[in-house]
């Protein structure tokens, strides 16, 4: 029976055996890595911003209750609605619910991993409604009826050449491999929609308390449209994502630039506090807020991870991350994958399917160097293993652990286990790798380190002849 | 009428109540404190900007540089003037979408091109038609190369970025160091009365959606100019 586990152990296979696709992951993030850098270089004290957004949002986290409900009473004050979904099915049934009783007929949406978490697209287009993606990448992977390959970079697994035979096929364009070219295709095509769209479904990157706005945060300008020409905007917002003053977004903007493309601030960032306002020439008529919880407040219940819920999306841990790096983005099957998805994954969706991507690290810990927010990322993912194995013991693991301890303690029995592991080595080699190999787990992919014939005990014993 | 309200608040206040979290690891002990009461306390991390008006705007055309930004100082609105019908000459403008403003009703005097304005309402297929949208702004961002816009100085939330060229006149006067300044700036203006949209633009759309190349104009404004009277 195929499990998260397994569907994962599978796909990650196929794409590391892949070595083009690798190539072409590592070269789209080569660009990134330097732009990064150049950026970092041009604060005044990267580390000191970075201790400053992890005390704010500390600060936020800790009091998520006073700040919601600051933020309800402002942008409320402002004409907004609020609507508090406790899971993803609410949400869902109350966004369907404006849109039948609004007449809505076509839906324009910018980029929100918040709708792909709650399979937002799926319950609209069920009930009859056209849904479209304006985001470049997440156009392009809704044509192809895939999810999105990564966080910030949707579509960054697909070369120019496979994006314009999808653009053929779907949009009965020209073939070009001018990734300007694919770029107008799809403005083009979006224009449209955009004029057209009633409703307009965008994500938000911060909320802030002190002044009832959201803030989004966007290089193509499609969210701007998106919150612009139809008469109804519905922002998706999760409930960490509150910060207390407007200031703070003086800090938390360029960071996000920084730390999720290697800019020093995103070409839109643009804050929303309300609907059209009495005298404004336009914007919608409607402005709703749903407030998703969806699990969050479990994760807001394990103090020792709580910092994860500081989260600002910005995809850094990804790109650094050597496991990410090699099997890309769909073996997660989570919404959120990479170090931050596998970090909170469990929470969102439960532990017991979802603790293996825990696993899915060499807690080298560049991803907890790389996060804006100092999120203590991979000792959470040891956190999770010990979780895991607290939930569900595995018996054979319990056995050789304790095996070996027995053996580490005694001096007589380490010497009789390497003594035979001498004599035994030789035969494993005649079946290293195969099916009939008892340590294959190990040395399927990497080679089994020769025991020494002498070992350094041994050696010590015969130099210093017997001294003690 | 929305009953999840009251379960969201119970399920946090109950998540938070006697569980603390540990404080994050920092190694700038002043920034605790600083946190806390000063909202400012991110200057002293954020990239270094000159303290004199030259050498913001110095900083301010130089980001703009590399984002691609035309950024045109010119001495006096009649030069702004010029450049603008430079600009429309040589692109062939046939329409232009503004605002009524001090700057812009100045800087559009004599252009002699059909001119949409957004202030009082406008149909969106009579916007999206025009080559170009002109406007005013906010201030101007040195640390940034940004330019910080709103319903009040940009004739509302489209005409900034459903035209393919955004033009933006702005004085020297309107030069802030940083974003810090720039929020400071509304806060003062507006009191609590915000515009329902306030907007940093940070150089003309842009893309890296397709093998990770740059592309400008993605659905946004394609070119951006800034005509800078001193």
């Amino acid at each position: 029976m195929a499990t998260q586990a397994s569907d994962f152990q599978t796909l990650s296979r196929r794409y590391t055996a892949d070595k083009p696709f690798r190539a072409f992951i590592q070269k789209a993030l080569g660009g990134y890595y330097t732009k990064r850098d150049e950026n970092k270089a041009n604060f005044r004290d990267w580390q000191g911003a970075r201790d400053l957004a992890a005390e704010t949002k500390y600060e936020a986290v800790n009091h998520l209750d006073k700040y919601l409900l600051e933020f309800e009473q402002k942008i409320t004050a402002r004409g907004a609605k609020v609507f508090w979904a406790p899971n993803a099915e609410a949400a869902r049934d109350y966004i369907l619910k404006i849109a039948k009783e609004n007449g809505v007929r076509s839906i324009i949406k910018s980029k929100t991993m918040t709708s792909e978490e709650i399979h937002l697209n799926d319950a609209l287009e069920k009930q009859g409604f056209g849904v479209f993606e304006s985001d470049l990448g997440e156009y392009i992977v809704q044509l192809r009826k895939e999810a999105p390959f990564h966080l910030v970079f949707p579509a960054m697994h697909l070369t120019r050449g496979q994006i314009s035979d999808l653009f053929q096929k779907e949009l009965g364009s020209e073939a070009t491999d001018e990734p300007e070219r694919l770029t107008m295709i799809a403005r083009d095509v979006m224009r449209r929609k955009y004029c057209e769209a009633d409703m307009g479904i965008s994500g938000t990157n911060f909320a802030v308390a002190e002044t009832g706005m959201i803030s989004i945060t966007e290089n193509e300008g499609n969210a701007r449209l998106t919150t612009s020409l139809p008469r109804i905007h519905v922002a998706l917002l999760g409930i960490e994502k509150v910060l207390p003053r407007l200031e703070d977004l003086s800090l938390f903007l360029p960071m996000l630039a920084t730390a999720g493309a290697g800019q020093t601030m995103t070409c839109y960032n643009t804050m929303y506090a309300g609907p059209r306002q009495p005298g404004e020439p336009d914007g919608p008529e409607q402005m709703h807020i749903v407030l998703l919880d969806n699990r969050r407040t479990e994760l807001l219940a394990d103090a020792e991870q709580r910092d994860a819920l500081g989260c600002i999306r910005c995809g850094a841990c990804l790109n650094v991350c050597p496991i990410f790096k090699n099997v890309g983005g769909y073996s997660y099957g989570t919404t959120y994958g990479g170090p931050i998805g596998s970090v909170i994954t469990p929470h969102l969706r439960g532990l017991k399917d979802w603790k293996h991507l825990s696993a899915a690290s060499s807690l080298c810990g560049a991803c907890t160097e790389a996060c804006p927010v100092k999120i203590d990322l991979h000792h959470h993912l040891l956190q999770n293993r010990r979780n895991g194995a607290k939930a569900a013991p595995n018996p054979l693991e319990k056995i050789t652990f304790g095996g070996f301890s027995m053996m580490m303690g005694r001096p007589a029995l380490y010497r009789l286990a390497a003594g035979l592991g001498r004599i035994f080595q030789p035969l494993q080699g005649l079946v290293n790798g195969t099916i009939l190999d008892p340590l294959r787990a190990w040395t399927g992919s990497r080679k089994f380190p020769k025991l020494a014939s002498t070992s350094f005990h041994e050696q010590w014993r015969k130099e210093r002849g017997g001294r003690k | 009428m929305n009953g999840g309200r009251s379960i969201i608040l119970n399920r946090i206040r109950e998540a938070l109540r006697n569980n603390p979290a540990p404080r994050p690891h920092t190694s700038h002990s002043q920034t605790e404190a600083a946190a806390g009461h000063n909202g400012h306390a991110q200057r002293e991390w954020l990239p270094q900007v000159g303290t004199t008006l030259p050498e913001q705007i110095d900083l301010f055309a130089k980001i703009s540089e590399g984002l691609r930004t035309e950024c045109h100082r010119v001495p006096t609105i009649e030069a702004a003037r010029e450049v603008l019908a430079k600009l429309s000459a040589e692109s062939g403008w046939k329409k232009i979408g503004s605002h009524s403003h001090h700057d812009t009703d100045s800087l559009l005097q004599g252009i002699g091109l059909p001119v949409v304005r957004t202030e009082k309402g406008y149909a969106i297929d009579d916007l999206e038609s025009c080559d170009a949208g002109v406007t005013g702004c906010e201030v101007l961002v040195a640390q940034t190369g940004g330019i910080m816009v709103s319903v009040e100085t940009a004739g509302g939330r489209a005409l900034s970025v459903l035209p393919p060229h955004h033009v933006v006149i702005a004085r020297t006067s309107q030069m802030v160091p940083d974003l810090t300044a720039a929020f400071e700036h509304v806060k003062r203006k507006y009191g609590k009365q915000f515009p329902s949209f306030l907007s940093f633009i940070t150089g003309p759309s842009r893309t890296g959606d397709i093998e990770r190349i740059l592309v400008l104009g993605a659905h946004g404004p394609k070119r951006l100019t800034v005509l800078l009277i001193d």
